[in-house]
């Protein structure tokens, strides 16, 4: 079964990317589609098998690599970690299929598509499966492939080539500190292999590791480097930039990609790797603050952002932070039940936004929009859910939610416990948790009055014309609509409630409110019931507010926009993070580029060297170029005279001695 | 099986028999239909590489892995009395180059099909290159290595010279140039050895103990040779002008063989022979390595020309070479190998590439292009593998040569690694610049309209190498097993010479 389930789209995307001319474009969707929903539903058996009946197990299939102790083989693990990330993979990826349809419908080249969809699907499952790290970076880098590939899809827009080139090389920065990990981790533990890397690790505590001069605690760096590999990927505060631009992407990629699957790798590396992380404090610490940073941070840009997909991403890469820093206090099965939920609502979000994109004809910008619930109706209502799941709506006391309240409380209270506890950071997680929550109500708000209600701003035609999708596009988003709504209620204790303590088995601590609240010797683990309160009472502030500015005192937020005072400048230029890169990455690359070629390579080197030498040794290639049918000669003879003169010579220099 | 047949010997000589072959055909069919003539003469240099290619594999198949000695080992008396003789024998540093050749030798004939100018002289200096190179890698005596390793230069510099671009005897000059320097040198260096062991058999003088002292001076000497054959930073500015001006198949030789030749020199004489020197000078060549891989790649992403674009990058794929080489432990020189091999057949497809849209419109011009994928969307599928492969994406043979050339760089030293590893970021960025650029966006040149994409020929050249391309790099075994025993051989004699030396 597990077989099927890695394999399958892998060989979906061969068939459909090579034969498609011979099979056809209906022939190609259909046994990609039809894999990943067998796949999807051979995950689903293997998690009710490996998650459920505990039935942890790896297969091996090759080997990779294998000189001398630098021994990496191809594998299959099996556990509850990577059955969790199974399910959202193929249930998503195989629901974008399937949304696709309606999607794509009128694009031409439909069957290379579903291939990189499918090849997509195959280099994250390999990922998650992985039972080394060095297959993990094949899955890695494959799932990156796979985003510059369809993130380019369209490859005749200039703006989607280079979001992809800038996707795939931000990636690739943070994959320059990944694979400098996993070399450190050989180096250290003399393995790349999960398991004998982790049983090992308590033992290298006090090893000391000296980079650049500096000497640092071995796991601490370990961790330092794999954490760069998953800010990259998971666009975390610094290399987050390639995210927003990814939008330029179809939008079935965006919901798969770039919300619910790859962006998410960073936090199942760190999970993964708890071990290492759980004996790593100050890049923990480390990790907090980068994903309080994010959670913050891209929560306010969005505020200011008007193209509904831009707005969806910042939102991703905001909820990635809180993961983080979850992960980042030690809360692993906390920041997985976050990724879980999420992957349902914000994959909802994302499909529905897809279908208005697809209702107005294209039309992203939501200052063209307004008013379009009565077109789209079910659009707007599972518009609606996501939106509630997002901003975990739900009645604390009783706790009964939509997923997001589950999930997104759980990591808030318990970063409020880990700064009870100590642990660094923790309030301060806590309360920019909490502030970010506000922000997200009100942008996620802002999106829905924007787009949905008031009076229609854009050109009257698209209006007449915006027709609801047809139900290839409908049936995935209620689907996910289920799993929005449920998912948390339904899962809360297998993540991190009593089942907990089970639910993982050995591939991730319960946490410390399974532990505190059931675990043996449990004395209980609550918060202050106004800590459960915040996050519902800030939530629906945002929502007043949203409600306040885009509905009651509509074309106020228009007005603030067209003064352009200079928080909204800032806030809508994305804090000038594109600015500065370009002119420090980008032009210093070229500048240095150009230095050395003109510069050192022409200049200097062939200057002084044969060009120099050709103008006055052999008096200019002018010369050379009158001998040219004599070449042969000409170099025996040359030969022949330096061997000569350097046997004379050396005949005296030996008879000298 | 094949023990008492000098397969060596065949392999080195068919090739030359066969360019004899097309010599002679000519002057048989002098005034005959000369359309008639060339045909015959791709028929057999077709033939003939084949033949070969077919006997490597037998070579190989039959070569026993875990021996680390010389094997198939030939010896025939030639002035015996000065201690020269003609010897031949493969191990396993060597063996799998000897596949390469004879691997890439019918690749570039089939490229050059369409080739109209002196296309007998054409077919013969391939044939005799292939009897030279393939003596490189088989040759056990130092007058024999020195004769094919310089021999090597001259068929290489009539193909540029002869069937090059506009600008081709600039490029043949500074090839020469460049090479001629550094041989000079290693001859003086072997004229040393050769009256320090009174024996030109390498396998002798490998097991012969330099002088501390001479060591250096020796090492240095063949470091001259070998780091233009690289190339490495700063020797490194031929390469480029070569590449431009070489006609395509000899560009696939040149980045698929020749620059090989330098790091199998290290392989075989630098580390072995002078383990103290190279111990000492370790350092220095990491430095290089480094500059290598960081500054070319920042050149290569501000080239026009695709053929330089190209070459700068091989230069830098060549740093990780000499960076796994003098690390000198297992997973480092492994790696080398991996990726002296995986180069190989990455930079001859990609060179390939160009050659398929040079053939057409005739310009390398990166901006001349746009859009191809609209008219040749099989070429822009292969051209996208290989530059991913060059790019070094896991699941392509590119990464495996990499990362295990930093693994082991990173045991001699985090910062060379460190280094190396930011070459990865730059070569995504100027590859897929490229790539972008030629064959993504609008199809604005009208010239580009009638762009007629892969022929069978080209089909089947790009298909074999990108199917290699691609199984090496999920399986591995194939090679590093071949190598093993030989690397590890290497890596205990060297160990033990550094151990032994005084400090």
């Amino acid at each position: 079964m597990a077989y099927i389930v890695v394999f399958g789209p892998l060989l979906a995307a061969i068939v459909a990317g090579l034969f498609h001319r011979q099979i056809g474009v209906k022939a190609s969707m259909l046994i990609t589609t039809g894999l990943t929903i067998l796949a999807a539903l051979g995950s689903a058996w293997l998690f009710f098998d490996v998650a459920v009946g505990g039935n942890a197990r790896t297969y091996q299939l090759a080997t990779w690599m294998a000189v001398g102790s630098f021994d990496v083989s191809w594998a299959i693990k099996l556990d509850t970690l990577s059955a969790v990330m199974l399910v959202v993979i193929t249930s998503v990826s195989s629901l974008v299929h399937v949304y696709s349809w309606g999607y794509m419908a009128e694009d031409p080249h439909r069957p290379r598509f579903f291939a990189y969809l499918s090849l997509f699907t195959f280099a994250m499952l390999s990922l998650v499966t992985a039972d080394n790290f060095l297959q993990m970076f094949f899955g890695w880098e494959g799932v990156g492939l796979a985003s510059y590939l369809l993130i380019g899809f369209w490859y005749k827009k200039e703006s989607a080539n280079s979001a992809a080139i800038k996707a795939f090389v931000t990636n690739r920065v943070g994959d320059f500190g990944l694979a400098l990990g996993v070399m450190a981790i050989f180096f250290v533990f003399g393995t790349v292999s999960f398991d004998e890397v982790f049983a090992a690790a308590p033992g290298q505590a006090d090893t000391i590791l000296t980079f650049f001069g500096i000497e640092f605690a071995a796991l601490e760096l370990i961790a330092l480097l794999l954490f760069i590999g998953a800010m990259g990927k998971s666009a975390q505060f610094f290399l987050h930039v390639w995210l927003p631009d990814a939008m330029e992407g179809p939008t079935p990629v965006s919901a798969l990609i770039h919300a619910a699957t790859m962006v998410t790798a960073g936090v199942f590396l760190v999970c993964r790797a708890y071990p290492i992380y759980e004996m790593a404090e100050l890049t923990s610490a480390f990790i907090t603050v980068i994903g309080l940073t994010t959670a913050l941070f891209a929560a306010t840009v969005g505020l200011a952002q008007n193209d509904i997909k831009r707005v969806i991403a910042y939102s991703t890469c905001s909820q990635l932070g809180y993961m983080f820093f979850a992960a980042g206090l030690g809360l692993y099965s906390a920041a997985m039940f976050h990724l879980f939920t999420h992957a349902f609502f914000k994959a909802l979000l994302f499909l529905g936004a897809g279908s208005v994109i697809h209702g107005l004809h294209h039309e992203q910008d939501m200052r063209h929009m307004g008013g379009v619930w009565k077109k789209l109706p079910l659009t707007w209502g599972m518009m609606l859910i996501g939106t509630l799941a997002l901003t975990g709506v739900g009645l604390p006391l009783i706790n009964l939610g939509l997923a997001g309240f589950y999930s997104k409380d759980m990591i808030l209270e318990e970063a409020f416990m880990a700064g009870a506890e100590g642990i660094p950071f923790g309030f301060l997680a806590f309360i920019v948790g909490i502030i970010a929550a506000g922000l997200t109500s009100f942008y996620s708000w802002r999106l829905i009055f924007f787009t949905f209600h008031g009076t229609y701003r854009g050109d009257q035609k698209t209006f007449d014309h915006a027709h609801e999708s047809p139900w290839v596009m409908m049936i995935p988003l209620f689907l996910l609509a289920i799993g929005a709504v449920f998912a948390g209620m339904v899962f809360r204790s297998d993540f991190v409630g009593s089942g907990a303590l089970t639910f993982w088995g050995e591939s991730l601590p319960a946490g410390p409110y399974a532990e505190g609240n059931y675990g043996p010797g449990a004395e209980g683990h609550h918060p202050p019931t106004w800590v459960l309160f915040a996050p519902v009472g800030v939530t629906a502030i945002g929502f007043v507010l949203a409600y306040w500015f885009y509905v009651v005192k509509e074309g106020l937020p228009a007005r603030i926009a067209a003064q352009n005072g200079p928080l909204h400048r800032f806030l809508s230029n994305k804090w000038y993070f594109d600015e500065i890169y370009d002119f420090v990455f980008v032009r210093g690359t070229r500048a240095l580029g150009d230095l050395f070629w003109k510069g050192g390579d022409q200049k200097i080197i062939d200057g002084l060297g044969p060009n120099g030498v050709a103008a006055t040794v052999m008096g200019g290639a002018r010369r050379i170029a009158k001998m040219q049918t004599g070449y042969l000669y000409h170099y025996a003879f040359v030969m022949l005279i330096g061997v000569l003169l350097l046997t004379i010579w050396l005949i005296a220099g030996v008879g000298g001695q | 099986m094949l023990g008492q047949l000098p397969i060596l010997s065949a392999l080195v000589w068919l090739p030359a028999l066969g360019a004899v072959a097309i010599l002679v055909l000519r002057a048989l069919m002098r005034g005959e239909d000369q359309a008639a003539l060339e045909r015959n003469a791709r028929g057999v240099a077709l033939f003939v590489t084949l033949f070969v290619f077919a006997l490597s594999i037998l070579l190989v198949i039959e070569f026993d892995a875990s021996q680390a000695g010389f094997q198939f080992v030939e010896t025939i008396p030639w002035l015996a009395e000065l201690g020269i003789g003609y010897r031949m024998g493969v191990d396993g540093l060597s063996v799998l180059f000897v596949l390469l050749t004879a691997f890439l030798m019918p690749i570039c004939i089939l490229a050059s099909w369409k080739l109209e100018k002196r296309v007998v002289d054409y077919m013969a200096a391939f044939l005799i290159l292939e009897t030279l190179v393939i003596g490189i890698f088989c040759a056990l005596d130092l007058v024999l290595f020195y004769i094919f390793f310089e021999g090597s230069l001259i068929p290489m510099f009539l193909i540029i010279g002869v069937w090059g671009g506009a600008n081709r005897i600039y490029a043949a000059f500074k090839f020469f140039l460049y090479t001629f320097v550094g041989s000079v040198l290693m001859l003086v260096a072997m004229i040393w050895m050769y009256l320090d062991a009174g024996t030109t058999d390498i396998s002798v003088l490998l097991t012969h103990e330099f002088a501390r002292d001479a060591q250096t001076w020796l090492w240095l000497a063949f470091f001259a040779s070998f780091a233009v054959k690289m190339p490495m930073w700063p020797v490194h500015t031929w390469l480029p002008d070569a590449h431009v001006e070489a006609p395509t198949a000899g560009s696939v030789i040149l980045a698929g063989i020749l620059l090989k030749l330098g790091g199998y020199g290290f392989l075989r004489f630098s580390l072995p022979m002078f383990p103290d020197a190279s111990a000492f000078f370790a350092p220095m060549v990491m430095v290089l390595s480094v500059i290598a891989i960081v500054y070319t790649s920042l050149v290569a992403f501000r080239q026009t020309d695709i053929k330089k674009l190209i070459a700068y990058s091989s230069v830098a794929h060549m740093g990780f070479v000499t960076m796994g080489l003098f690390t000198m432990n297992e997973v480092g020189v492994q790696g080398a190998i991996f990726q002296m091999l995986s180069h190989g057949v990455i930079s001859g497809a990609l060179f390939l590439c160009v050659g398929v849209i040079y053939d057409r419109f005739h310009t390398r011009e990166i901006g001349f292009y746009g859009g191809l994928v609209h008219r040749m969307p099989v070429y822009a599928a292969f051209f996208a593998l290989f530059a991913m492969a060059n790019v070094g994406l896991p699941g392509t043979s590119g990464f495996v040569g990499e990362i295990m050339t930093m693994v082991g760089a990173f045991e001699y030293d985090p910062r060379v690694a460190a280094g190396a590893a930011l070459g990865v970021i730059f070569s995504a960025v100027y590859m897929l610049t490229l790539y972008k650029k030629v064959v993504f966006g609008e199809l604005t040149n009208p010239r580009l309209e009638t762009a007629t994409d892969l022929n069978v020929r080209e089909w089947i050249n790009l298909g074999v190498l990108g199917f290699i391309a691609i199984y090496l790099g999920f399986f591995t075994t194939p090679i590093t097993a071949t190598t093993a025993a030989s690397v590890e051989a290497l890596i205990t004699q060297y160990q033990a010479a550094l151990a032994a030396a005084p400090n």
